[in-house]
């Protein structure tokens, strides 16, 4: 932390709260040119570091136009109508067919089946953990829900194929090797995590006046969680849900190791089922030379999936900011 | 009276039991996720760990699974990381201290922010058809390690900016009021007196930035990293693999044997990850600055 460039020596007492290299702003005080220099500093730094927050928007704004300018060559080809209402994807066979509803099918089938298990399991860990739990609970509970976040997707794929999905085989026997149900149990317990803590933020930010009132007309703890704090957190609640929606939809890995590579027009969760996410990585894989339209499907697929994760992450951010505004 | 007061009595045992239940369920609940964390672990150690030796990390892959090792792919883990870090954390620091030290709060600013939490919640798929069209083709990088580095370094930048931003932040007001009133400029107080103080909780964030980098799988793939290589880059134009990369690799074959190795390189995987937030938590409680 100590500055090399620092011209006057560390006062004790004086500058105490402020660190020694503070002190090496005092030389603008010393002479015309150094102030000179510094003020031309300040004008390159302003501007460099405005570049770096440009940044940002420049991606948002290059992932659109890259996005709608590729997708635009599938779309003149292609009608809207047939790409959006077609329930056959083959554009790799002849007969070429573009709907894109089996992909549609297959991420909404593995993001229902990871829902179903993030959603409640979510929620009751994330009451648990605000109403119940002991301090001494959380600070065990809290970090092993942040280890789980932070396993990398392939990682889940792996079990998905190699653990979840023979066991599951062993009590249903019609189970492909490659399903929708275990790719889509384990994208679960990956996004619980998101799910828990961003639900327990929201109930932890329910005022406690609105507990001890419910408490002291003669509710139950119970009671009181269910009819008061819940509903009291709701949009925050909401949000955790959207958000995991989200991730579930846009998740590559885990489908792309465990739910197979076929586009089935189907909602039985035993088959084999491909998703929007798997499509994309999988034509960018394989040997479709670039320019043709069969590659440009990739670029239709990431922009259906785009504006599908944008709105929720959007529905989901307007929700968050509800309940941070509605401070009670 | 007395039926009155058996309603009530009865009443309040059902209640009783209905907590008694809810914690019990809570309790399960919470039992069945670090179940599942304990199984995947053990799972994962056990079809692993016959693998691992010195032979795995220094071998190149190879058509044998009993021959096979991942030494390109941690090397090439490696060097993503150093080259993704290279560019995204100036940049990131960058944007953050725009947003904290210097930005107005106008409808501009306010445009940035949006979009960079929005950015945060693009699913990386699509920021490797982004790398694909803008580093591999239009500037024509090819399938390199520094077009993935490129593609990887965008796709951190959210995270850190707001871990940067977060690591401002506590820095007191007081500091940079003293700064100033000695006469410095803004980017004098920002360099001289902000930044120091809060380069701890900084480095934290982009360490934790980097373990997510170096998991990231499906935008390498898109941008084209090979899970076949039998040479150690040369530059930041050769291809490249990544030990996530590696790992798909191993798992989408059939033979038990590759599945072997794919848990030992997830072994290895994960110790490295476990390393980094380590690292990152001790800088965190040792460096922390307290006022």
């Amino acid at each position: 932390m100590a500055n090399k460039t620092s011209l006057l020596p560390p006062t004790p007492g004086a500058a105490a709260a402020i660190p020694e290299s503070g002190q090496a702003a005092v030389r603008v005080l010393v002479s015309p040119r150094a102030r000179r220099r510094a003020r031309l500093e300040e004008r390159i730094a302003r501007a460099l570091l405005f570049l770096c927050a440009l940044l940002g928007v420049l991606t948002t704004f290059a992932i659109v136009f890259i996005l709608l300018s590729e997708s635009l060559g599938f779309f003149k080809r292609v009608s809207l109508v047939e790409f959006l209402t077609g329930t056959q994807w083959a554009p790799l066979f002849r007969p070429q067919a573009f709907g894109v509803l089996p992909l549609v099918m297959g991420t909404l089938l593995t993001t229902l089946i990871a829902m179903v298990v993030a959603a409640p399991v979510g929620l009751i860990v994330a009451i648990y953990l605000s109403e119940y739990a002991s301090p001494r609970i959380r600070r065990v509970v809290k970090p092993m829900l942040e280890v789980l976040a932070g396993i990398p997707t392939v990682v889940y794929g792996y079990f998905a194929l190699t653990f979840v999905t023979p066991l599951l085989q062993r009590f249903i026997p019609g189970l492909e090797g490659f399903n929708a149900l275990s790719a889509g149990l384990v994208m679960g317990i990956m996004i619980l995590p998101t799910v828990a803590s961003l639900s327990e933020d929201a109930l932890y930010a329910v005022p406690n006046s609105l507990r001890y009132a419910s408490l002291s007309l003669g509710a139950t703890r119970l009671q009181t969680t269910w009819g008061v704090v819940v509903p009291a957190a709701m949009s925050g609640i909401s949000a955790s849900f959207l958000l995991g929606i989200s991730r579930a939809v846009g998740e590559t890995m885990i489908v792309a190791i465990a739910a197979g590579q076929q586009p089935n027009f189907t909602f039985n969760p035993l088959r084999a089922v491909e998703t929007m996410t798997t499509y994309i990585v999988q034509i960018a894989m394989g040997d479709v030379p670039h320019g043709t339209l069969e590659y440009s499907t990739i670029f239709a697929v990431g922009l259906l999936l785009f504006a599908i994760t944008l709105g929720l992450n959007l529905v989901s951010e307007a929700f968050r900011a509800r309940y941070k505004e509605a401070k009670l | 009276m007395s039926v009155a007061t058996a309603t009530a009595l009865r009443w309040r045992a059902r209640e009783h039991r209905r907590e008694a239940a809810f914690q019990i369920i809570g309790a399960a609940m919470v039992l069945l996720a670090m179940a599942m964390l304990t199984v995947l672990l053990v799972k994962i150690l056990l079809d692993g760990y016959a693998r691992l030796g010195v032979s795995f990390l220094t071998e190149y892959a190879s058509r044998r699974p009993e021959n096979a090792g991942i030494k390109a792919a941690l090397v090439g883990s490696f060097y993503l990381m150093l080259l993704t870090a290279a560019m995204a954390v100036p940049i990131g620091v960058g944007a953050a201290i725009y947003l904290e030290e210097f930005a107005r709060r106008n409808w501009w600013t306010r445009l940035i922010e949006i979009n960079i939490t929005n950015l945060a919640g693009v699913p990386s798929v699509i920021y490797g058809l982004l790398g694909l069209q803008v580093f591999v083709r239009t500037l024509m990088m090819e399938r390199s390690l520094l077009a993935g580095a490129c593609t990887m370094a965008l796709l951190a930048l959210p995270v850190i900016i707001t871990a940067a931003r977060e690591g401002l932040r506590s820095v007191p007001r007081s500091l940079r009021e003293g700064s100033l009133a000695l006469g410095a400029t803004q980017w004098q107080t920002v360099r001289y007196a902000v930044l120091p103080v809060a380069m701890p909780p900084i480095l934290t964030g982009v360490i934790l930035s980097m373990s997510r980098v170096v998991g990231e799988t499906a935008p390498l793939l898109v941008v084209g990293a090979f899970a076949y290589i039998a040479v150690l880059p040369t530059s930041v134009f050769s291809p490249f693999t990544v030990l996530p990369v590696q790992i798909y690799d191993w798992v989408s074959r059939p033979q038990h044997g590759f599945h072997q190795n794919a848990a030992a390189a997830i072994i290895v995987l994960l110790a490295l990850l476990l390393a980094m937030n380590a690292l990152a938590i001790y800088l965190r409680n040792r460096l922390q600055v307290r006022f």
